[in-house]
């Protein structure tokens, strides 16, 4: 007997970050605009709340589902929010992150052979998530002329027309790009013509600055085919914490806590107690953040026009996408940890639309950020 | 938002930031943000700017003592009259008038506790609408001005991520 990979794993590659990530290791004083979560602490009342859980001992297994009062709030929260008003019994999953309800879909849904579009660049797991399911994955790559936006046109083009599931993520990681519902319809009217479903993750759903997030399942005729992916790490900077959910018709929910119920029982129980405190009594703490962000984000973008670095205005998430001054990102990326010890994310990493790019996260204080992007000006000059 | 809006979180944020940091920030030009601070400045609304100290770590530690005061008025003497007449004191360095047990919350700040005490006595506990003094001397500091006071949290997260 070997430990020989399946062949579905073998079909999985190493994750492309993981190389900046080694080299980033080797220095000490580095300053990281590479990281993909926020740098603030959850909400103290949200942890404050983890801590009186734990001190009451309510640390069992929870309902599959999520605690009910936990899942009663996200319901509330939602609707109040975005409009999503899904049943607290039959259409809310709670799982370990957003990462947890992502993978369960892609395995509730998907036999082998079933073809999985993927808007890229994206976070990484989708493409795995949906390889080692089974699927195949149908690269998107969406414009940089289009602001990374995705349209009927990069869909048809890349023949998005004959997967089964479309895979969309807005606010994005790693552009920053969002859309608006005007931007969404014609989305929603290719997926309706040839009969899609949707994975919209929407993670990054609170932090949207130039205007309210739309989320694609409220248009007409989605909410029927969209499962919507969000969470607790972003937005109330809950990351370590592992909870997000899953909202989506009754017999999806059913069928993904079926395989949730066999792999996972329920999500960490002492993240439910924070959550249920996050959503009820952080709002002002989410804002404050949010108003940081977008500080930051106007700071760095006003900053990139300056030298010369081309760069669409990203609206959403903590992630900038400027455009690599060299041809070579990954070799741009490494010189620049190696001669300014400023670590940035090059844009292949995230699949076939974001070549050319870098990724700059902006969840840093504003004082590092100040001084990463001098040391950039300079490595440019 | 108005500019106002945007600038006065910044400056109570960090005092300290450039106008150039405060234009970036929020997208105003440079002399809109000149503008914006002057007249928060002539209106005002910003009345100074100052440093937020751990005092613990400067020498010679001052004594600082947050006092209690009750008062009964008459007629002719309402709080403002005798909170004019405390705020003169350069001892004092805060004063609220406050709901509750007593009337006045007051900080007041000297070089040893005989001087404070001695100001309490000398200075506040005569004035006739005064009717009692409590004094709390401040034995440690957590947190001022919305800042805590501590080692702070060092940045633990993965040097790249997803
Ligand atoms: C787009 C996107 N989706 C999902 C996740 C994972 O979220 P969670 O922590 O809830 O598993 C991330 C984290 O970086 C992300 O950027």
């Amino acid at each position: 007997m070997s430990f020989e990979e399946s062949e579905r794993l073998e079909s999985v590659p190493p994750s492309g970050i993981r190389r900046y990530f080694e080299l980033a290791e080797e220095y000490d004083d580095i300053i990281s605009l590479g990281v993909g979560e926020p740098d603030f602490a959850p909400p103290w009342a949200a942890r404050d709340a983890a801590i009186g859980s734990l001190e009451r001992g309510q640390t069992s297994y929870t309902p599959n589902r999520g605690l009910r009062e936990l899942r009663e709030e996200i319901a509330a929260h939602t609707s109040e929010k975005y409009d999503l008003d899904y049943d607290p019994d039959e259409e809310i999953l709670v799982t370990a992150g957003a990462s947890e309800a992502l993978d369960l879909a892609f395995r509730a849904f998907h036999d082998p052979g079933d073809k999985v579009a993927v808007s890229q660049p994206s976070y990484l797991s989708y493409v795995p998530g949906a390889t080692l399911a089974g699927a195949d994955v149908i690269d998107v790559p969406t414009r940089p002329e289009d602001d990374f936006k995705l349209t009927p046109e990069v869909l048809e083009a890349a023949g998005a027309a004959e997967a089964d599931t479309l895979v969309m993520c807005y606010p994005n990681n790693p552009t920053g790009a969002t859309m608006t519902r005007e931007e969404l319809a014609p989305v929603a009217e290719f997926v309706r013509e040839h009969d899609l479903r949707v994975f919209a993750d929407e993670i990054y759903a609170a932090l949207s600055y130039e205007h309210e997030h739309t989320s694609i399942a409220t248009l007409p005729g989605m909410r029927e085919r969209t499962v919507v992916f969000n969470g607790f790490s972003k937005a109330y900077a809950m990351t370590g914490l592992r909870l997000g959910y899953a909202l989506a018709p009754p017999e999806a929910i059913e069928a993904m806590n079926r395989i949730h119920q066999y792999t996972m029982l329920s999500a960490p129980t002492t993240a439910q107690h924070a959550a249920i405190e996050a959503l009820r009594n952080c709002e002002s703490d989410v804002a404050e953040m949010r108003a940081q962000y977008d500080r930051r984000r106007n700071f760095v973008l006003s900053r990139f026009e300056e030298m010369g670095l081309d760069c669409f205005p990203a609206s959403g998430a903590f992630y900038v996408f400027p455009e690599c001054p060299w041809e070579d990102s990954d070799a741009f990326a490494e010189a620049l940890i190696e001669e300014q010890g400023v670590a940035v994310v090059p844009g292949d990493v995230f699949g076939t639309g974001g070549d050319g790019h870098l990724r700059v996260t902006y969840a840093t204080g504003l004082g590092d950020l100040k001084e990463a992007l001098a040391r950039i000006e300079e490595f440019i000059d | 938002m108005s500019s106002r809006e945007q600038i006065l979180p910044l400056l109570r944020e960090n005092a300290r930031y450039s106008t150039e940091d405060l234009a970036r920030q929020t997208g105003l030009d440079e002399s809109e943000v000149e503008a914006t601070i002057q007249e928060l400045e002539r209106d005002g609304v910003v009345k100074g700017y100052r440093a937020i100290v751990d005092r613990d770590k400067v020498e010679p530690e001052r004594v600082r003592a947050s006092v209690e005061l009750n008062v009964t008025l008459d007629r002719e003497t309402g709080y403002d009259d005798i909170a004019e007449r405390l705020a003169k004191f350069p001892e004092v360095q805060g004063l609220r008038l406050v709901s509750g047990d007593f009337d006045f919350a007051m900080d007041v700040e000297g070089d040893s506790m005989s001087e404070v005490s001695h100001f309490i006595s000398e200075k506040v506990a005569p004035v006739p609408e005064i009717t009692q003094t409590v004094t709390h001397y401040i034995m440690e500091t957590y947190k001022e001005g919305g800042v805590e006071f501590g080692d702070g949290d060092d940045d633990d997260r993965l040097s790249i991520s997803p």
